[in-house]
């Protein structure tokens, strides 16, 4: 047998299995026993083929040792432009699980969840202050499900005035969400071009904004990390054809506590509570989408909605206006607990340091990196900003090699090839939770990158060499997809 | 005293220090780019921040305003349930190399979470007795929203027949979902014993083509229903049969829908150790046949080696997903439920194939000496004659919802007053019994229901 280094890759659960063990056991039954069900046979089974069998200790080693083949923001920068990976705080996670709420059933009577009711009230309150809205809905479970939400609500709204209107236009930059939910709301979708600072085009904007056009979907800041500055103009093009203007918030931490999007001219957005209000993404879920929307919009909310009626708060069904439910009960409380936290752990002062902050790493990123990495847009960054490889054409090195290499340094790659717009797009995003020496350490890596792809591109090309896997071969997995383990025959 | 914050690592000085390097002589000149006009004059009108021991108390006694009786005393169910996790489940998840990771885009540095995905896909598989299953979704509710969807893009008819047995949250969340996509919603009623009539699902899907039809087991009020009979009936119309579980601890004792003959099965997943948490999050379970591969919604993870042949797991068939096809993608899924599905493999992988069967017997066999006591109960009857699983309904000489506020009192949630969602319901109530209740509790609850009378 080969000795066992820490590297060695993890068996899978069904292979580690063997019959007879077991990791769980319940307490002896206290009511009659078998002999017992009056379940006929044609509904029953008498096995789960498959299934593991491992005792306690097995199952903590499986997922131990696989915790230790990933990367985690509580190990070093997590720079995924637009993805917005900040620190999860750690008290966050006990409050949420104070059984008071997380053994709270959503169908207990509204006398016995007060407490659930109100932080949902105070949250939304907390979030309307934020962000100069009326009214937020909590309910949607993640943002592209806000968005869906959000573009449904703005159609019941035409549709209340006698047109629910054919056409959502989107920027080319915008996120690939944005027209998956247009078009599954019912709408169909036009882009409208950047133009070359990479913002919306103003007067492609007005030439086509006529009253067929339903709402504009708007990033901003956009995913270049532009601020969109025309948005008061943009809105004022929109809202003279009756459209309404959606912002996608998925960027707010930007410049929480400096601007607003009420007051902006924006009808509604939804925010990522993972991204701005740092709610832990769990290697992709769970998020939160709450969309937040102004007076007009309210009618159309997903019931139900919590109102507050003296002491008490209660919850109102009685939405004859609404455009229904999108998930089943009230959305993800226990992402709701964290963002709340988060948000009286910051206070006012601490939203705007921590958006200032963000956008003063980006721009300290960007200025030791602009002259030695290729910058497609000049325009003024926020939170993040976009380089490309550009300058390494000739070397043969790639967006892909450089994150690749970045493993080897000990860091999470950017998003990469993303916005669309940029070819070979590295979009950098450190957010306000790194130190100048983590922000110092990154640079000096891109740095020597860029040397190394120079002096040594097949270094570079064939990266990473230190990871638990090297390069897998992503395209052999699509084209003969293995999705599941089977048993070796 | 530091001038920062604790979540914030830069201090003045380094703020100084990196805005000279930047050229530019202050943190306002940073936001130029924004109009004067809109930038806030006032800080935001919260209250001040707060320090870890106040947050604390703050929202300790915020959690203390829910007064809820013991998990033994309530018998709530209705597409939440009530289970024990062992506590290696909560120690795993809290490993920050899973809770505080992102979508694995990078493979070469998140196997971690590409394999346990994997591996849930897998045990999906085995428990529905189907070829596919995808990285998880949102919710269970949502989950058949986006399976009625993928049904209608297979079969493209228009229509979608729904048994009026679904969850009532589920089939407004459908609602919402097909209201602005040309998909018609037929429901038809149940028969007396409470379940879906396989001879009234024949009847109503002739009447015109039908993309799929959806029955959820067990029903909303706790019936097992016939699935092979109405896989029969599906099939006869050329339409898929989409079966709904809430309830996933079923399928310990249950055939998987698979088996029966079932196309899809969409369900709610968060029995496998997910914490109630008010009703979120939640995990969403959606598994299919092999046919509906490339149309599948949501992520999925996929077996492949690397450079050195080494197996390795990476996110695949992602054309079918919004980054790539944008306007035309499958659905406009982004995120799934990747923690939550760790959870449950995590448990699924502790129970093992005994612990989950048991865990079904104890649920099952505690719901049927339950269903028993109160059907005897004076002055209490049972509605429906079909086998259940660990749910039932139970209709009460009185209002249910009078009697939810009499137990209260008692420190006893009997159950979900069915009038909650329907007409015409006000003395059904529907209970879940779950391995939480001890028999002196189901005994109590018997007792305490026979009094109302």
């Amino acid at each position: 047998m080969e000795p066992r280094s820490l590297r060695e890759p993890e068996r899978l659960l069904f292979e580690l299995s063997r019959p007879g063990r077991r990791g769980f056991a319940l307490p002896p039954l206290d009511v009659p026993e078998p002999g017992r069900f009056d379940l006929d046979p044609r509904y029953t089974r008498t096995s789960i083929e498959g299934f593991p069998e491992l005792s306690e200790v097995e199952v903590v080693r499986h997922y131990t040792r696989l915790s230790r083949l990933n990367y985690a923001i509580d190990l070093g920068l997590y720079p995924l432009g637009s993805c917005t990976m900040k620190y999860n705080p750690k008290v966050h996670e006990r409050i949420a699980r104070l059984a008071g709420f997380a053994d709270a059933h959503p169908q207990l009577p509204e006398a016995a969840a007060q407490g659930c009711l109100r932080l949902m009230h105070d949250l939304e309150r907390a979030l309307c202050a934020i962000c100069g809205m009326d009214r937020f809905t909590l309910q949607p479970a993640a943002g592209a499900q806000g968005e869906l939400a959000g573009i449904m609500m703005v159609r019941a709204y035409h549709r209340d005035r006698g047109n629910p209107r054919q056409v959502v236009l989107i920027p080319d930059s915008a996120h690939g969400t944005n027209p998956a939910s247009a078009h599954i709301a019912g709408y169909r979708v036009e882009q409208i071009p950047s133009n070359q600072r990479g913002c919306v085009d103003l007067a492609v904007l007005r030439r086509r904004m006529a009253d067929d056009v339903a709402l504009l979907m708007l990033t901003n800041p956009n995913t270049l990390g532009v601020f969109e500055g025309e948005i008061q103009e943009i809105a004022g093009a929109v809202h003279a054809k009756g459209g309404l203007l959606y912002m996608d918030g998925a960027n707010l931490n930007a410049f929480i506590g400096v601007a607003r999007p009420g007051d902006m001219g924006v009808d509604l957005h939804h925010l990522n509570l993972h991204k701005t209000f740092s709610t832990p993404h769990g290697g992709g879920g769970p998020g939160a989408g709450p969309v937040g929307v102004k007076k007009h919009l309210e009618p159309y909310l997903p019931v139900p909605t919590v109102e507050q009626e003296g002491p008490k708060f209660v919850l109102n069904h009685d939405r004859p206006k609404s455009i229904g439910k999108v998930r089943s009960f009230f959305g993800n409380f226990g992402m709701f607990v964290r963002a709340f936290s988060y948000i009286l752990a910051l206070g006012p002062d601490g939203l705007r340091r921590m958006a200032e902050t963000a956008v003063l790493n980006a721009n300290y990123i960007r200025r030791r990196l602009q002259d030695t990495y290729h910058l497609p847009y000049s325009e003024p960054s926020l939170h993040e900003v976009v380089l490309t490889d550009h300058h390494l054409e000739e070397t043969g090195v790639h967006t892909l090699d450089i994150a690749k290499r970045l493993m080897d340094y000990g860091f999470h790659p950017p998003t990469i090839y993303f916005p669309l717009i940029v070819k070979g797009a590295l979009m950098i995003e450190p957010t306000e939770s790194e130190s100048r020496e983590e922000l110092d350490a990154f640079i000096e890596a891109m740095l020597r990158i860029d040397e190394e792809a120079r002096r040594d591109p097949e270094l570079v090309r064939t990266a990473p060499h230190t990871t638990p896997v090297r390069r897998l071969d992503e395209v052999g997995a699509a084209r003969t997809p293995v999705l599941r383990w089977l048993p070796p025959r | 005293m530091g001038d920062g914050h604790r979540y914030i690592p830069a201090s003045d000085a380094d703020r100084e220090a990196m805005l000279r390097t930047i050229g530019v002589s202050s943190i306002d000149d940073l936001f130029a780019s924004l109009p004067a006009a809109l930038r806030l004059q006032a800080p935001l009108a919260l209250g001040p921040a707060l320090a870890e021991q106040d947050l604390w108390a703050h929202l300790e006694g915020r959690a203390r305003e829910n007064r809820l009786p013991t998990p033994g005393s309530q018998f709530l169910g209705g597409g939440a349930y009530r289970h024990h996790a062992p506590a290696l489940v909560d120690h795993l998840i809290g490993r920050t190399e899973f809770y505080s990771s992102y979508t694995p885009y990078q493979p070469e540095i998140s196997q971690g979470t590409l394999q346990a995905i994997f591996e849930y896909q897998t045990l999906i598989c085995q428990l529905t007795e189907l070829d596919i299953s995808n990285a998880s979704m949102y919710d269970g509710a949502s989950a058949l929203a986006e399976a009625i969807l993928m049904a209608e893009r297979t079969a493209r008819a228009g229509r979608v027949v729904i048994s009026d047995r679904l969850h009532p949250e589920y089939l407004q969340v459908c609602r919402t979902h097909l209201a602005n996509l040309d998909i018609a919603i037929a429901t038809f009623t149940a028969r007396g014993d409470g379940t879906a009539d396989p001879e009234a699902a024949r009847r109503i899907l002739r009447q015109t083509r039908t993309s799929a039809l959806v029955v959820q087991h067990p029903n909303f009020f706790g019936c097992l229903e016939e699935v092979e009979a109405l896989a029969a009936a599906a099939r006869e119309a050329q339409a898929h049969l989409i079966v709904a579980v809430t309830e996933p601890v079923s399928l310990g004792l249950l055939k998987g829908p698979g088996s029966q003959g079932a196309d899809v099965v969409a369900g709610e997943g968060h029995s496998f150790g997910v914490p109630l948490s008010f009703g979120g999050p939640f995990l969403g379970i959606l598994a299919a046949r092999q046919s509906f591969l490339r149309n599948l919604p949501g992520r999925l993870v996929g077996e492949s080696r690397d450079v050195d042949g080494r197996r390795g797991y990476v996110l695949t068939l992602s054309t079918r997903e919004q980054h790539i096809r944008r306007e035309k993608a499958t659905s406009n899924i982004c995120t799934n439920e990747g923690l939550c599905a760790l959870i449950a493999s995590i448990f699924l992988a502790a129970a093992g194939k005994s612990g989950l069967r048991e865990l079904a017997v104890h649920n099952h066999a505690k719901a049927a000496y339950a269903r028993k006591a109160l059907g005897a109960a004076r002055g209490c009857s049972l509605p429906y004659g079909a086998p259940i699983f660990n749910e039932f309904t139970v209709r009460l000489p009185v209002t249910a919802e009078a009697a939810v506020a009499q137990l209260a009192d008692r420190s006893l949630i009997p159950g979900i007053p069915l009038s909650r969602y329907f007409e015409g319901m006000d003395r059904d109530l529907l209970v879940c019994v779950t391995e939480m209740n001890a028999r002196a509790e189901i005994d109590r609850l018997a007792e305490e229901l026979g009094r109302l009378g």
